[in-house]
């Protein structure tokens, strides 16, 4: 039960300015979002940067001339960079931060608090701090204009929020299941095979999506690592493309716009709940706050 | 007690150890062999990915190298130098952040705190609104919604229009530099959703005999909040100060699409990181950047623990400190 339900109830002129309030919330939130799919939907003719959601006339030809992209590399060409970096992201961090997360949340051995304390330092370390040198070894390796810096990071687990997302959920599950593996005489790898990689699976696809979502979104490094048109991601495309005359014809513009963010929306939608749980339970627990009605 | 005493019937019961059961000291020595190696993928990150290039920057930071070239001068500390006496630029990028995190990071956590507090007050439709609050801190990082951002704010544009109802004059908010870093901050605390998120759930574990035994003591509304909710909340409150500071420190898509990747106009857009991104990527300076690097990781690192510091006096654990 919650605060206010327990005070005394509001009044009625306090419960509707209540609403009218979340509605005015709601509206500074969504009115953006909307208006980006109403001016990719706008026809050439109609001012772009107006008020209105609704075109006067609906047109879909933006998205056929935007897709076309600019410097005779099409958009098609910027979707199939950004997936081949997100779909090595979520590999990676999955894999890695999973394998490691197992040994810190459920194994014994030296030095393990030690390792965890530098985890939780990584995740305050600012990443800006690491581009110099980490372009510098990846110039030496030859990686420079190909995806590997980004790719390959992920792969030695360098993301270290999930191995924290992953521990804090492996946390919550009941400790005397490993109990009786190990009575049973299981090895480590074998718990790990058959007790907590089946019960990880929110874990799992909470990391995935994010992993996907945060990469898709990423441009720094992409702006860095892959500075040349063909071999761009989409935020980097959309980004040139906007230079090289987006502005002056801001229908196909935002119709880039739109399809740049509806990976991230599709998938937003078919996982929010897991998505917006583990966001709010990862904050809670790492505050250190009493777990909700005990063990789950 | 020896075996012999024991009667038949508990030794019956007893089942004997299992034959492949490995003795106690080879399970440990089992657990940490199995530990370091799900560990060594970690650990070969950690070395080469982020412990050698922090070493490797501050060597670095005290050269002048020329990527292109390859020449390599030890210049001891003339970029250091340099950037604090003979570079008005840096200094500005010092102040753009500063101002952007001072305002973006309260203003964000504010409105985040009063929307999970309207948000808790609701029974119907709570999920849905936690999701499409939730939503902007996804899209809200990405160069669609800077543009988007951009655009809405310019000339003509969706805001200038609302305002103009209100009689404020037609301006292009992103592109002018006394308002370019404004809009900046006002993309960055439309994104409250995900420290809402957290602040609500937090909200939703608060014992309701709280709440309830301070309203018959007397208090009212605003005392509940702050001699009960505040309190209860400040362990989160403090998780989302210190992470919502340390990324708005490093803010830099925004910035790059609003000033067309220069940190225009008139630099009002320049943060930290894309000042060191044009000197380091953009003008190839990378001991300067290095520098750069290292005052930042230093700057950041004692503001952290400042926070850190005066918790001791904001901050109640339950049942004492951890």
């Amino acid at each position: 039960m919650s605060v206010s339900a327990v005070t005394p109830g509001p009044g009625r002129l306090a419960r509707a300015a209540a609403t009218a309030a979340t509605v005015a919330v709601v509206l500074v939130l969504v009115y953006p979002l909307l208006w980006i799919l109403a001016s990719s939907l706008r026809s050439v003719g109609e001012t772009a940067t107006g008020l209105s959601l609704w075109p006067q006339e609906f047109t879909w030809s933006n998205y056929t001339a935007g897709w076309s992209g600019s410097n005779g590399v099409g958009f098609g060409t910027f979707f199939v960079n950004s997936t081949v970096v997100a779909a090595g992201a979520v590999v990676g961090n999955v894999v890695t931060c999973l394998l490691a997360a197992f040994a810190f949340a459920r194994l014994r051995f030296p030095l393990r608090r030690f390792w965890y304390a530098v985890v939780i330092g990584t995740l305050l370390l600012p990443q800006h701090v690491l581009m110099v040198p980490q372009y510098m070894l990846f110039r030496e390796l030859g990686w420079l204009n190909t995806p590997l810096p980004l790719i390959v990071p992920k792969l030695l687990a360098t993301d270290s929020f999930f191995i924290f997302l992953i521990v804090q959920f492996l946390r919550s599950l009941p400790e005397n299941y490993d109990e009786y593996a190990r009575t049973d005489g299981a090895s480590p790898l074998q718990l790990f095979r058959h007790v907590i990689l089946p019960l990880s699976r929110p874990a799992i696809t909470a990391t995935a999506i994010l992993s996907f979502i945060w990469t898709w979104n990423d441009f720094f490094p992409q702006l860095v690592y892959l500075p040349l048109v063909e071999d761009s991601t989409a935020p980097s495309g959309l980004h040139q493309y906007a230079i090289a005359g987006g502005l002056s014809s801001p229908g196909p513009m935002f119709a880039m716009c739109v399809l740049s963010l509806l990976p991230v929306l599709l998938f937003f939608l078919a996982f929010q709940r897991l998505l917006t749980t583990s966001s709010a339970t990862s904050g809670r627990m790492a505050a250190q706050l009493p777990r909700p009605r005990g063990r789950r | 007690m020896t075996v012999v005493d024991r009667p038949t019937a508990r030794l019956w019961t007893k089942p004997p150890p299992l034959p492949h059961r490995p003795p106690r000291r080879s399970l440990l020595h089992r657990e940490s062999v199995a530990g370091y190696l799900l560990l060594t993928p970690w650990l070969t990150g950690l070395a080469a990915i982020t412990v050698a290039p922090v070493l490797y920057s501050l060597a670095l930071s005290f050269t002048d190298y020329n990527v292109i070239t390859g020449e390599l001068t030890w210049i001891g500390l003339a970029n250091y130098e340099r950037m604090f006496t003979a570079d008005p630029r840096y200094w500005r990028s010092v102040q753009v952040t500063v101002v952007f995190v001072a305002v973006s990071v309260p203003l964000k956590l504010l409105v985040a705190f009063a929307v999970a507090a309207l948000l808790n007050g609701r029974r119907r439709g709570a999920g849905t609104l936690r999701a499409m609050v939730y939503l902007p801190s996804l899209l809200g990082v990405s160069v669609a919604l800077a543009i988007t951002w951009r655009t809405m704010f310019d000339t003509g544009g969706a805001v200038n229009q609302v305002l103009g109802v209100f009689g404020v004059p037609d301006r292009s908010w992103a592109t002018e530099p006394d308002t370019a870093l404004f809009t900046l901050i006002l993309l960055a605390a439309w994104q409250f959703g995900g420290p809402m998120v957290i602040y609500l759930a937090a909200m939703r574990q608060i014992p309701a005999d709280y709440a309830e035994s301070a309203r018959i003591d007397g208090a009212g509304r605003w005392r509940i909040l702050r001699s009960v909710t505040l309190p209860t909340l400040s362990p989160v409150i403090l998780l989302t100060v210190v992470m919502e500071t340390i990324a708005a420190f490093q803010g830099f898509t925004a910035a790059f699409v609003f000033g067309d990747g220069g940190g225009g106009p008139e630099d009002a857009t320049l943060t930290y990181t894309l000042y060191l991104y044009l000197r380091g990527f953009a003008g190839l300076e990378m001991g300067y950047a290095s520098a750069m690097a290292w005052v930042f990781l230093v700057a950041v690192g004692a503001l952290t623990a400042l926070i850190f510091w005066t918790s001791r006096w904001w901050v109640h654990y339950p049942g004492g400190r951890p």
